[in-house]
């Protein structure tokens, strides 16, 4: 357990670095876009003046170095800033966004995780079947289509023609959790056909490797029934690599969203950083892209514990 | 008495507009308010009150802001110039100019000092009664040396603001102008409380138009409710709007069609002859004056030589652009800005409309020592709608003239700061101004901030300040009409199209029989003037 702890600690520190260059990156790369926060607000209707006094008033006359120490500066105080275009606490900005986008992450994660892994432990146990069959060609051709056009699809279909759904995911921090989940299904629904296939043909995959191990051909010679032995003896085996696109697919859900939350005018983190970038308000950037870097930290560390606790041996690397 | 019949005789007039109307009733010693209400009873509709009027709006984003300083996009114009606040004046659906919270007003005869008398009784939603201390700070938050106001250029003239006694606002210009009134219903120039240190509160969103805030959730959604004590009784008929932000087009359609929305801008041009299948749903394109326009630095190679720009804009197809390009949804350019939002256009008699005439762009072409011409325009997507198709459909009926167009592709992101007006050949687009001084002013004189054509002529910049000091309706008509004729025959921009502004609503919502076409969804006023039929 020790060893667990001790990883853990080093993992975090290292995550901390992630971060620190992650923003790094992030800021200098906005500063390689064309023009600035004042252009890019004031569009068509820019004069020299008024961006000029634009610049003044938020600072960004200060050379771009000067500004990133400033905002390190305060994220070190746990003070993300205020957003440069409408002068709003980014925390408050980025507070109920990020609620939401978590809200439909673990709605379509609910859904989308013990249905890949019933499904593919299904195929795997009717191998070649024609079960199998249908399940990879339908998984593998809803990933294959770009989300958005899955999310026209269920929109024509089942908000449009059926009218069962709606195809605006309008929700406020107001609204009731039963409200909110049917204002969600839809764009849960698209997400889960997303995910599905990869966390799915992974499970049949790992499990399916494992079958050719004596153990199960000894359990096999003992005349235990096929689902027994996939359930009990391979499956637990197979979880290290399960966990692992699971988690994945689950970063996935929370920061790779943007064309869902468009389609669906979701108010989640994504549209608000895109619109951040063509806006270049930086301190939203950062805020935003932080927020998405330790997510893929925290799960990834998650998954490696986990895939530990499965399989001790991870832990004595030859 | 009799001059009440003058006056409704005049009415009987085919031709006569409000406008007009309005003058000669003030000649007549008839308030304006008075006058524009005789006008308005002939245009009765019987709208009905009450419902939640959802529509979804573009041009928003996270960084809106309540200041109407910074109003930039149709968004937050909608909101804050729609629905919270109102303006010193206001442009009626036929076009003329009537008062909002100023009741009346009278101009010096040189045009240069403006007398408002504001509106009395006229409450914020708080309660606060508005005077003429929130009218004089709300013009000064668009003046001074550090303002960040979008709106400065339009108040630059303004020497002073000041009271005249209770109920009077007097405004002095550097310069007469006699279209000033009209500046005054700038979305901009909305009034908002005075701060008591001074300064202007926009902050709360206070307003005296016809729906007071209730909450802001900028870039998602903004939702208002009626206010009770809306000194116009027949407007704003809804009890609550909520507006929604929806940038992406097949959300907003699809969402209207599931009776999610009521009413939705900026259509799909390329599938609004499948939405009209719908029985529940109705369209109605208003064309006023947004066009697009390809300006030409006058004063870089070859675009500096007149016929080089004439050939140009024989060479274009405009009839096909409108068809094709715009699935006719507006009206073909003459290369003049002047639109049908405007007073004084000219007639197709005065100015005939420029055909597509590949003969005469090589005649003009060879007038100018060529006998090819290579030039490369430069054009992004978010140009216009529909820009890089309308290039490339350019670029193709040019050839016919021995004129080869080279088709820059230019990224979105940046366009306006880095392309525009910064490349000798570019696509851009205006929206509605609704004078003819405005737009004049702003893109064609020499030295305005958006010359985006660089042009400097002189007897253009000459006529534009003698009838901007003219009061006389006929004197300026002549003025302007030839000020039209330069810019049609020298001017440095391509203006081909008059794009309309494009809506769908359900068959639910009561549309007034004439709608505003200075601005989008009912001049922007679509809260206040639509309603729930049943």
């Amino acid at each position: 357990m020790d060893k667990i702890l001790k990883m853990i600690v080093q993992r975090l520190a290292l995550g901390v670095l992630i971060l620190i260059a992650v923003s790094l990156i992030i800021f200098f790369a906005v500063q390689l876009l064309p023009g600035d926060l004042a252009e890019a607000i004031l569009g068509q209707n820019a004069t020299a003046e008024t961006v000029a006094a634009f610049r003044r008033e938020l600072g960004l006359d200060r050379p771009a170095h000067i500004r990133y120490l400033d905002w390190l500066g305060g994220i070190m105080q746990g003070d993300f800033g205020k957003s440069l275009a409408t002068q709003r606490e980014i925390s408050d900005l980025i507070g109920v966004r990020f609620a939401n986008t978590m809200f439909l992450a673990l709605y379509a994660a609910v859904i989308s995780v013990p249905l890949s892994v019933t499904l593919g432990v299904l195929a795997a146990l009717y191998r070649n079947s024609l079960y199998d069959r249908f399940v990879n060609i339908f998984t593998l051709s809803s990933i294959s289509f770009p989300e958005f056009f899955v999310a026209y699809i269920l929109i024509i279909l089942f908000s449009v023609n059926l009218g069962w759904f709606p195809a605006l995911s309008n929700v406020s921090p107001e609204t009731p959790f039963w409200a909110r989940v049917y204002l969600c299904a839809l764009p849960a629904l698209t997400l889960t056909l997303v995910v599905v296939a990869h966390m799915m043909r992974m499970t049949r995959a790992a499990i399916i490797n494992l079958l050719a191990s004596p153990y199960i051909e000894m359990a096999n010679l003992k005349g235990m029934s096929r689902s027994r032995i996939i359930v009990y003896h391979a499956l637990p085996n197979a979880l290290a690599p399960i966990i692992n696109v699971i988690v994945i697919n689950l970063a996935y859900l929370i920061v790779g969203v943007v064309l869902v939350e468009v389609v669906f005018v979701y108010p989640g983190l994504g549209q608000l950083i895109v619109n951040s970038v063509a806006n270049r308000d930086i301190p939203v950037v950062q805020a935003c892209s932080l927020i998405f870097a330790a997510t893929y930290v925290l799960l990834n560390l998650t998954a490696d514990i986990l895939s530990i606790v499965t399989n001790p041996r991870l832990l004595h690397p030859k | 008495m009799a001059k009440d019949k003058g006056l409704k005789e005049l009415l009987k007039q085919p031709r006569i507009t409000r406008r007009e109307f309005v003058q000669y009733a003030m000649a007549a010693g008839v308030t304006a308010s008075a006058a524009t209400a005789a006008f308005d009873s002939a245009l009765a509709a019987t709208p009905k009150k009450g419902g939640h009027f959802r529509q979804a709006l573009t041009g928003g984003g996270t960084s809106d802001v309540l200041d109407p300083a910074q109003t930039l996009d149709s968004y937050m114009i909608n909101v804050s110039f729609g629905q919270l606040r109102n303006t010193l004046t206001e442009i009626a659906p036929s076009g003329e100019l009537k008062g909002e919270l100023a009741e009346s007003w009278e101009a010096s005869d040189d045009a240069k000092t403006w007398r408002f008398k504001l509106r009395q009784g006229v409450e914020f939603h708080n309660g606060k009664t508005m005077d003429v201390n929130d009218v004089i700070e709300s013009l000064n938050h668009h003046r001074g040396k550090d303002t960040k106001s979008a709106a400065k250029g339009i108040v630059k003239p303004i020497t002073d603001v000041k009271a005249d006694g209770k109920d009077t606002v007097v405004v002095e210009l550097d310069g007469g102008n006699a279209d000033f009134p009209f500046l005054m219903n700038d979305y901009h120039l909305t009034i908002c409380p005075a701060k008591d240190g001074g300064g202007m509160d926009w902050e709360s969103g206070q307003g005296t138009g016809g729906y007071a805030l209730d909450k802001f959730d900028p870039g998602v959604r903004t939702t208002v409710k009626r206010n009770p004590n809306y000194w116009k009784s027949d407007a704003a008929y809804f009890e609550s709007v909520e507006n929604l932000f929806v940038a992406d087009v097949a959300a907003r359609t699809s969402a209207l069609r599931s009776d999610e929305l009521d009413c939705i801008p900026n259509l799909d041009l390329k599938t609004v002859h499948l939405l009209k299948r719908d029985g529940n749903i109705q369209i109605f394109p208003v064309t006023g004056n947004k066009h697009n326009t390809l300006p030409m630095h006058t004063n870089v190679a070859p675009f500096d030589n007149n016929d080089v720009r004439l050939a140009l804009k024989y060479a274009i197809n405009r009839e096909e652009l409108l068809k094709k390009v715009i699935k006719g949804q507006g009206e073909v350019g003459n290369d003049s800005p002047v639109g049908p939002a405007n007073i004084y256009r000219a007639t197709a008699e005065e100015m005939p409309q420029r055909p597509y005439d590949p003969e005469k762009a090589k005649h003009h072409l060879k007038k100018a020592g060529m006998d090819t011409l290579s030039v490369k325009y430069h054009v992004a997507s978010t140009a216009y709608e529909g820009a890089l198709d309308a290039a490339q459909l350019y670029a193709e009926s040019a050839k016919a003239a021995g004129i080869n167009i080279e088709v820059v592709r230019e990224p979105d992101d940046g366009y306006w700061s880095n392309v525009w007006l910064k490349k000798p050949w570019s696509a851009s687009y205006w929206g509605g101004r609704p004078t003819e001084d405005w737009i004049f002013s702003q893109i064609y004189s020499s030295g305005a901030d958006w010359n985006e054509t660089k042009w400097e002529h002189e007897r253009f910049n000459k006529l534009l300040v003698e009838a901007r000091g003219e009061l006389d309706p006929k004197k300026r008509r002549e003025l302007y009409v030839e000020m039209q004729r330069i810019v049609h025959n020298e001017g440095g921009a391509v203006i081909p199209l008059f794009m309309a502004y494009t809506h769908a609503a359900r068959t639910k919502v009561g549309l007034p029989e004439k709608l505003a076409n200075n601005w989008e969804l009912d001049g922007h006023k679509n809260a206040e003037r639509w309603w729930f039929n049943a």
